[in-house]
C-alpha cells in the first residue's frame, strides 16, 4: 500500500481504534485521535518533500502539458464491468489541499478537547469524515471521487445533529439535504461524461482525453459547477452555511467551513474546467457576476449580525466567492488565486472557529453585544482572533492577502473568451469587499475583545490552555509562513494549474468524440 | 332433462361466466364486508373461482393431462391453510381487541 | 552590479527593513513577555542602529552621486517576492533614490527619538512591550514603504502601515473612544486603498500589456543600477516616459478621461487617505486617541506623508497627466486652508497639532501638484517641506506629549503658565512653533518659501493666495496654543504641580529643536530634483517679504488675544456665534459620514441584505422544504390503514389497466 492510500486509510483505522475503546475511557479517546491526525500531518510532510522532490524533473515538460502529471499513483481495477477502479494520485493542487486538511483536522482534534458527550461517536464520526475528504483530493477515479465526497458529506448530519447547538437537527437536515441536491447535480454530470465518452471508465485522466461537443458542455458544465457551487457556498444557494457552521460544534464547523467548503471549489476546478474547458468558456462570465454578487452580499451579510458563528459563516460565504470568483476568471491567476484562497480562506475559517469554540466555552455566549472587553483577559485568544481577522481581511504578510490579489489580478486582466471591460468590472465591484471586510471585522472584533469589560463575570475568565495554544499556534504560523513566503507554495500549485490552462487555449487538439 | 342437458352441453364459456361471476362476488364481499369472517368468506370465493378456472381450463384446453386438477388441489390446500392461519388470527384479534370488524383496525397507517 | 562601485552600506541595505523587522518579531515574541525594560532597549537600540546604517547609505548614495548630479535610482538589491505569473512577479527590494535616501533619513531619525522619547513617557504602563513592539512593526512598515521599488511592494508596506497605525491608535483598548478612532482611521484610509488598489490593477494591466514591446528598449539601460529583472510594476517601468507615451496613446478614455488620468486619480485617492486630505481627513484628528509619541512618529512626521511620499514617487505619471496633478493641487490648497480655519477653534492640544499637520500636508501635496517635468520646483518644495515638517512637527507633538505628562490633560485651558515649569520644554516647543509658522531663519521658512514660490512660478495665482493666508493663519493658530500652554496664568489646578520631563524626554526634544533650527539650510535643490534641472535662484524676497509678513502678524494677532487673560478671544468668538460653532464642528464632516454610514449604508444596504438573506434566498429553502412536507401531509391521506380502502384502490387499478388494453386491443 502506497504513501497516499495510507494518508486515506489512516484515519479510518483510527477511527476503529476508537471504536475498539471502550466508552468509559474517553479521555484516551482525545489521545488516539490526536496521534492518529500527528501521524497524519507527519505523513503530509513526507509526501510534500517528496512531491518536491519527483516534481521537480517536470517543471518544463509540465508547461506544455494537457494533462495534469500525477505522481505516488496507486491503480487498480475495482469493478471491471463497469470501469470502476481504485484510483489514487497526487499533484500540487491536491498536496496543498491535503496539507490544508491534515492541519485542520489536527487542530480541529486538539480543540474539540472539551467535547464530552459521546466522545467516542464523535471522534469516530469525525475521523471517518475525514477519511472521506482525504479520500477527494486524492482520488481520480469520478466513482472514487464521489463515493469519498458522500462519504465526507454524510457524517456531517449526525455530527451536527447530536453534538450541535440552538437549532441543530433543524440545521443539520437543511445542511444534508442542500448538499445532496449538490450531489444530485454532480453525480448527474459524471453519469453525462461517461457516456458521453464512450470509454466505459470513469477514470479522470482518460476522460480527460476526449474534447466533448460543444453542446454537451454547455449543459453539463453548468450542472458540474452548479453542483459543487452548493458546497462552495455559491449565491444563492449558500444558505446552509450560516445555519450549520452556527449549529455545528467547534471541530465540526472547522472541519466544514475549512475543508468541506473547499470540496466545491476543487470540484468545480478539477473536473469542470479541466474535462469541460469550452463548457467554462461559455459559462464564464455567467459565474464571475454570481460570484462577485456572493463576494459582496456575505461581506454587507455579515455587517449585520449578532451572532460570532453567523459572522464568521457570512464572512466565508464571501471569502468562499472568491474561490469561485477565481475559478471562473479562467486565467492562470484567478485558477491559482482560487486554488490559494482555499488554502488561506481553509485555515483563516478554521482558526475563526476554533477561536469562537474557546471564547464561547468560556463566556457561554456567542452574542457579540453581550460580550466586551474580553482581550484584557484573554491576550492569546484575542491576539489571534485579531491575526484571523487582519488575514481576513487581506492584509499583506498573511495569506489572505496573496490569495485576493491573485484573484483580483486574474478577474481584472480577463480572458480571452469573455468582454473583458465586463470582467473588469465585475473585478472592481468585488474589489468593493474588502472595505466591507474591513467593516464588519473590526466591528465585531472591537466589540467582543475591546473596550471596558461589561461583565463582571468575564473578569475571571482564563487565557487558552497549552492544546488551544499548540492548535492556535500551528494556524496562525500557517497563515504568516505562507503569508510572508508564498514562493514555495505558489511554486507547488502552479504545475498542475498549467495543464488545466494548456487545455483552455488549445482545447482544439484533443480528440473528438467517437 | 338428459336430452335437454346433452344439447346445452355447457362451454368453456359458461364456465368462465360462472367463474367470473364467482369471483366478483367474492370481490364485492371483500370491499364491502366489515365483518372479518365474512372477509375471509369472500376471500374463498375468489380462491375458488380461480380453482374452478384451473379445471376447467385443464378440461377444455389439454384434456390428456392433470395440470389444473393439481393446481386446483394446491389452491384449496392453500386456501385451507389460509383459512387456519386467518381464523387463529382474528381469534387472537377478537380476544385482545373484542371486536373482528375491519375498520377499526387500521393501525398500519400510523 | 559590476559597474556600480557600492560601499557596505548600500550593498547591505536590505538590514534597513531587516533589522526593525527581526527586532518587531523578537521583541513581540520573545522579549516582550520577559521583561519590559529590555524590550524597549532592544526595540530602541535596533532603530538606532537602522538610523545609522540610513546615513550611511544617504553618505554613499551621494558620494556615488554628488550634489547637483544628476541622481539615478539604483537598486543595491532585490528577490521575487511573488510571483503572479510568468511576466508579472513582484520583485521586493530596496529602491535607492534622492527621495527614498531623504524619507530614510527622516523616518528613521524620528523613529529612533520616539523610540527614545516613549522609554520615559511610558514608564510604568502595562503594556509597555506590546507599545514597543507595534512601535518596530510601525517602523518596518514604513521603511519597507519608503524603499519599495514596484507599487505592489508599496500597497503591501502601506497596508502595513495601515495596521500598526491602528494598533497604536487603539493602543488603549479598553478606551471606547480609542477603539472608535482606532476603527476609523483603519477603515476610511481603507477605504482610500480601495481607490489604490483599483489604480494598482490599471497600471499592472496597462504595464503588462505594454511590456513585451517596451521592455527591449527600456531594461538594458537600467542593468548597471541593479535593475536584473524588470518587471511591469516597477517605478521605474510605470514612470518611464515611453511607457506614458504608450499609456497616453494606447490607453483609450473612459467616460471623457484618460485612463492615465482615472488611475492616477485613482492612486490618489489611496494617497489622500493616508495624508488625510479632504473629505478623507475625517480620521486624523481622531486618532490623536493613541499616545502621543505614536502622534509624533505617525500622524506627523512619517506615516502621514507616505500619500506625499507615494505621489512623488509617481510623479512623472502624475505629471503626464496633467488633470490628475490638477487634483492633487486643488485638493492640498483645499484641505490646507480648511484644516488651518478649524484648527483655530479646537482646544485639544492635540487636535490643533493634528489640524496643523493636515494643513501642512495639504502644502505639500499643493506644491506637488503645482509642478511639473519642465518647472519642477514645486516637487523639490514638497519634498524640502516634507524634510523639515517631520522635525519641527515631531518636536511640537513631543513637547505636547511631555505638556500632557505633566498636567494630565489635553486642554488648552487648563494649563497656562508653563513657560516657569518646563523651561526646556517651553524652549523646544517655542522653536518648533516659530519653525512652523516661517520665521527666518528657522527652518519652515525656507521651505515654505519655496513652495510659495513654485506656485507663483507656475502661475496658481490663487494657490498662491491661499498658501499665502494659510501662512498666516498657522502662525496665529500655532501662537495661540502657545501662548495659552505656556503663558498666562495657571488656568486650572494641573498645571502647579508640573515639573520638567526625564532627561529620556528632553533630550528628544533639544535634538529635535537643533535640527528644526539647522533643517532649513540643507541645500535640497542640488540633491533632490526631477525633470528639468531646477535654475538656482536662492530666496526670492518678493515672496518670503510678505510670507513673514503674514506670520508676524498671525503672531501678533494671537498674542493680542491670548497672551493674557484670553477674555478678548471669547468676544471674539461669541461675535461670530454660529459661523464660530460650524467651524468648531469641524463642518459637520464627521457627522455627515456617521449619517451615510449607520444611516444609509448599514440601514439601507447592510440590513436589506441581511433580511434578504434570510428571508428570501432562505426562505425559497425552506419553502421547497415546506412544500414537500405538505404534500407528503396531504398524500398521507390516501393511506387509511383499511386494507379494503387499498383493495379497491387496487381493484379498480386493474380494472382500468383492464380497459385500458381491452381498449387498445380494439383499436388495432
Amino acid at each position: 500500500m502506497g504513501l497516499l492510500s495510507w494518508i486515506i486509510v489512516i484515519p479510518f483505522l483510527t477511527a476503529m481504534v476508537v471504536v475498539a475503546i471502550p466508552r468509559s475511557q474517553w479521555k484516551a479517546i482525545r489521545w488516539v485521535s490526536a496521534i492518529g491526525t500527528s501521524i497524519n500531518l507527519v505523513l503530509t510532510a513526507v509526501l510534500t518533500y517528496r512531491y518536491w522532490q519527483v516534481s521537480a524533473a517536470d517543471a518544463v515538460s509540465i508547461k506544455s502539458a494537457l494533462f495534469t502529471k500525477l505522481y505516488f499513483v496507486e491503480q487498480f481495477p475495482w469493478f471491471k464491468s463497469l470501469g470502476i477502479q481504485y484510483y489514487v494520485g497526487a499533484d500540487g493542487i491536491s498536496v496543498a489541499m491535503v496539507i490544508l486538511t491534515s492541519i485542520i483536522i489536527f487542530t480541529g482534534s486538539l480543540a474539540s478537547w472539551t467535547v464530552e458527550t459521546r466522545t467516542k461517536e464523535f471522534y469516530a464520526w469525525l475521523l471517518v469524515l475525514v477519511t472521506g475528504v482525504f479520500g477527494v483530493f486524492l482520488s481520480y477515479d469520478l466513482f472514487l471521487f464521489f463515493m469519498f465526497y458522500e462519504l465526507a458529506v454524510l457524517p456531517m448530519y449526525l455530527l451536527i445533529g447530536i453534538w450541535g447547538t440552538g437549532p441543530k437537527e433543524y440545521a443539520a437536515m437543511k445542511l444534508t439535504l442542500m448538499l445532496l441536491v449538490g450531489s444530485a447535480f454532480v453525480l448527474v454530470g459524471f453519469f453525462a461524461l461517461y457516456y458521453a465518452s464512450g470509454l466505459n471508465t470513469f477514470d479522470l485522466q482518460r476522460l480527460a482525453q476526449v474534447r466533448y461537443p460543444d453542446h454537451f458542455q454547455a449543459w453539463v458544465f453548468p450542472m458540474i459547477f452548479v453542483g459543487f457551487g452548493v458546497i462552495g457556498a455559491l449565491y444563492p444557494l449558500h444558505t446552509w452555511s450560516p445555519d450549520g457552521h452556527s449549529s455545528a460544534p467547534t471541530a465540526v464547523s472547522m472541519l466544514h467551513a475549512g475543508v468541506l467548503m473547499k470540496l466545491g471549489g476543487y470540484g468545480a476546478l478539477r473536473i469542470g474546467v479541466y474535462l469541460l474547458p469550452e463548457g467554462a468558456k461559455m459559462w464564464g462570465l455567467f459565474f464571475m457576476g454570481l460570484t462577485t454578487i456572493n463576494i459582496l452580499y456575505g461581506s454587507f451579510g455579515a455587517i449585520m449580525q449578532k451572532d460570532l458563528k453567523y459572522f464568521t459563516a457570512y464572512s466565508s460565504v464571501s471569502h468562499c466567492g472568491f474561490v469561485l470568483f477565481g475559478v471562473a476568471a479562467l486565467n492562470l491567476m484567478g485558477l491559482k488565486g482560487a486554488v490559494l484562497q482555499m488554502f488561506s480562506h481553509g485555515i483563516m475559517t478554521g482558526l475563526f472557529f476554533g477561536l469562537i469554540g474557546m471564547v464561547y466555552g468560556r463566556t457561554h455566549t456567542r452574542i457579540i453585544p453581550e460580550m466586551g472587553g474580553l482581550g484584557k483577559v484573554m491576550p492569546w485568544l484575542a491576539t489571534a482572533f485579531y491575526i484571523a481577522g487582519l488575514a481576513s481581511l487581506g492584509l499583506p504578510g498573511l495569506s489572505g492577502f496573496v490569495a485576493e490579489t491573485h484573484v483580483f489580478l486574474g478577474g481584472f486582466f480577463g480572458n480571452p473568451w469573455s468582454n473583458g471591460m465586463i470582467a473588469s468590472t465585475l473585478t472592481i465591484i468585488a474589489t468593493m469587499s474588502i472595505v466591507v471586510t474591513a467593516v464588519y471585522v473590526l466591528r465585531g472584533l472591537a466589540a467582543v475583545f475591546q473596550g471596558p469589560i461589561t461583565d463582571h463575570h468575564f473578569e475571571h475568565l482564563t487565557d487558552a490552555t497549552l492544546p488551544e495554544r499548540i492548535s492556535t499556534g500551528v494556524l496562525l504560523a500557517t497563515l504568516i509562513i505562507v503569508g510572508l513566503m508564498p514562493g514555495p507554495f505558489i511554486d507547488l500549485i502552479e504545475g498542475p494549474i498549467l495543464p488545466i490552462l494548456n487545455r483552455l487555449n488549445e482545447s482544439g487538439v484533443l480528440a473528438a468524440v467517437r | 332433462m338428459t336430452e335437454f342437458l346433452a344439447q346445452h352441453t355447457p362451454t368453456l364459456t359458461h364456465w368462465l361466466y360462472l367463474s367470473t361471476l364467482l369471483f366478483s362476488i367474492g370481490l364485492y364481499g371483500l370491499l364491502t364486508r366489515r365483518n372479518a369472517v365474512g372477509i375471509l368468506m369472500a376471500v374463498e370465493l375468489m380462491l375458488n373461482s380461480a380453482a374452478l378456472n384451473f379445471v376447467v381450463f385443464n378440461r377444455f384446453c389439454a384434456p390428456a393431462t392433470v395440470d389444473g386438477q393439481i393446481m386446483a388441489i394446491f389452491v384449496i390446500a392453500a386456501a385451507a391453510a389460509e383459512v387456519v392461519v386467518g381464523m387463529a388470527i382474528f381469534v387472537a384479534l377478537y380476544r385482545y381487541r373484542g371486536t373482528v370488524d375491519v375498520n377499526a383496525m387500521d393501525t398500519m397507517k400510523d | 552590479m559590476d559597474q556600480l562601485n557600492l560601499g557596505f552600506a548600500l550593498r547591505n541595505a536590505w538590514l534597513i527593513p531587516a533589522i526593525p523587522f527581526c527586532s518587531f518579531a523578537i521583541v513581540g515574541l520573545f522579549i516582550a513577555p520577559m521583561s519590559k525594560k529590555l524590550a524597549g532597549i532592544v526595540a530602541t537600540a535596533s532603530v538606532f542602529a537602522t538610523a545609522a546604517l540610513a546615513y550611511a547609505i544617504a553618505w554613499e548614495y551621494f558620494t556615488l552621486f554628488p550634489a547637483g548630479a544628476a541622481h539615478p535610482a539604483i537598486i543595491p538589491f532585490s528577490f521575487e517576492w511573488l510571483r503572479y505569473q510568468p511576466g508579472l512577479s513582484v520583485t521586493a527590494g530596496i529602491y535607492v533614490d534622492p527621495i527614498s535616501v531623504l524619507l530614510m533619513v527622516v523616518v528613521t531619525t524620528v523613529s529612533a527619538l520616539v523610540h527614545l522619547y516613549s522609554n520615559g513617557y511610558m514608564h510604568g504602563d502595562e503594556g509597555f512591550g506590546r507599545f514597543f513592539t507595534y512601535l518596530n512593526l510601525f517602523t518596518f512598515s514604513m521603511l519597507g514603504l519608503v524603499v519599495a521599488p514596484n507599487i505592489v511592494q508599496m500597497y503591501v508596506c502601506w497596508e502595513l502601515v495601515g495596521v500598526s497605525s491602528f494598533l497604536l491608535i487603539g493602543f488603549y483598548y479598553q478606551k471606547p473612544s480609542a477603539v472608535a478612532a482606532s476603527k476609523k482611521a483603519f477603515i476610511v484610509t481603507r477605504f482610500a486603498d480601495l481607490g489604490f488598489l483599483i489604480g494598482v490593477l490599471i497600471l499592472g494591466y496597462q504595464g503588462y500589456s505594454s511590456f513585451p514591446s517596451l521592455q527591449g528598449s527600456i531594461a538594458p539601460e537600467l542593468v548597471k543600477y541593479g535593475v536584473t529583472n524588470l518587471q511591469p510594476i516597477d517605478f521605474l517601468y510605470i514612470n518611464h516616459p515611453l511607457v506614458l507615451q504608450s499609456l497616453l496613446a494606447n490607453g483609450g478614455t473612459i467616460m471623457g478621461v484618460s485612463l492615465l488620468t482615472l488611475a492616477m486619480v485613482l492612486v490618489y485617492s489611496g494617497a489622500a487617505g493616508k495624508s488625510a486630505m479632504f473629505p478623507l481627513h475625517i480620521w486624523l484628528p481622531d486618532a490623536m486617541e493613541g499616545p502621543t509619541p505614536v502622534s509624533a512618529l505617525i500622524h506627523a512626521a512619517t506615516m502621514v506623508v507616505a500619500g506625499v511620499y507615494l505621489v512623488a514617487r509617481l510623479f512623472p505619471s502624475f505629471a503626464a497627466s496633467e488633470q490628475a496633478l490638477l487634483v492633487v493641487a486643488y485638493v492640498g490648497g483645499f484641505t490646507s486652508l480648511l484644516s488651518a480655519i478649524i484648527g483655530i477653534t479646537q482646544d485639544d492640544i492635540k487636535r490643533v497639532l493634528a489640524f496643523s499637520t493636515l494643513s501642512q500636508l495639504g502644502y505639500m501635496m499643493l506644491a506637488l501638484g503645482v509642478g511639473t517635468m519642465a518647472h519642477p520646483l514645486g516637487y523639490t518644495a514638497s519634498m524640502f517641506h516634507l524634510f523639515t515638517h517631520a522635525f519641527f512637527k515631531a518636536l511640537l507633538f513631543l513637547g505636547a506629549g511631555a505638556v500632557i505628562h505633566a498636567v494630565h490633560t489635553n486642554d488648552i485651558w487648563e494649563m497656562g503658565g508653563l513657560r516657569k515649569k518646563m523651561p526646556i520644554t517651553h524652549i523646544t516647543f517655542l522653536v518648533a512653533t516659530l519653525a512652523i509658522s516661517g520665521i527666518p531663519p528657522l527652518a519652515g521658512f525656507f521651505s515654505k518659501d519655496e513652495i510659495l514660490a513654485a506656485a507663483l512660478g507656475n502661475h496658481f495665482n490663487v494657490l498662491f493666495g491661499v498658501a499665502l493666508f494659510v501662512a498666516g493663519v498657522t502662525a496665529f493658530y500655532m501662537f495661540r496654543i502657545y501662548f495659552v500652554t505656556f503663558w498666562g496664568p495657571f488656568r486650572s489646578h494641573h498645571p502647579e504641580h508640573a515639573h520638567e520631563a526625564p532627561f529620556t524626554m528632553w533630550f528628544p526634544l533639544a535634538i529635535l529643536a537643533v535640527l528644526s533650527v539647522i533643517a532649513g539650510f540643507f541645500p535640497m535643490a542640488e540633491y533632490v530634483s526631477i525633470g528639468e534641472p531646477l535654475e538656482h535662484e536662492g530666496i526670492n524676497w518678493a515672496i518670503a517679504g510678505p510670507a513673514i509678513g503674514v506670520a508676524v502678524f498671525g503672531i501678533a494677532l494671537a498674542g493680542f488675544f491670548y497672551s493674557g487673560e484670553a477674555k478678548r478671544a471669547a468676544t471674539v468668538a461669541a461675535a461670530f456665534g454660529v459661523l464660530y460653532r460650524v467651524v468648531k464642528q469641524k463642518f459637520y464632516v464627521d457627522e455627515l459620514y456617521i449619517f451615510v454610514t449607520k444611516s444609509v449604508i448599514f440601514q439601507f444596504v447592510a440590513r436589506p441584505i441581511a433580511w434578504f438573506d434570510r428571508h428570501v434566498v432562505d426562505g425559497g429553502v425552506n419553502l421547497s422544504g415546506f412544500v414537500t412536507r405538505r404534500s407528503g401531509a396531504n398524500l398521507r391521506h390516501l393511506q387509511t390503514g383499511q386494507v379494503q380502502t387499498y383493495s379497491v384502490w387496487y381493484a379498480g387499478g386493474a380494472l382500468f389497466i383492464l380497459l385500458v388494453l381491452w381498449a387498445a386491443a380494439m383499436g388495432r
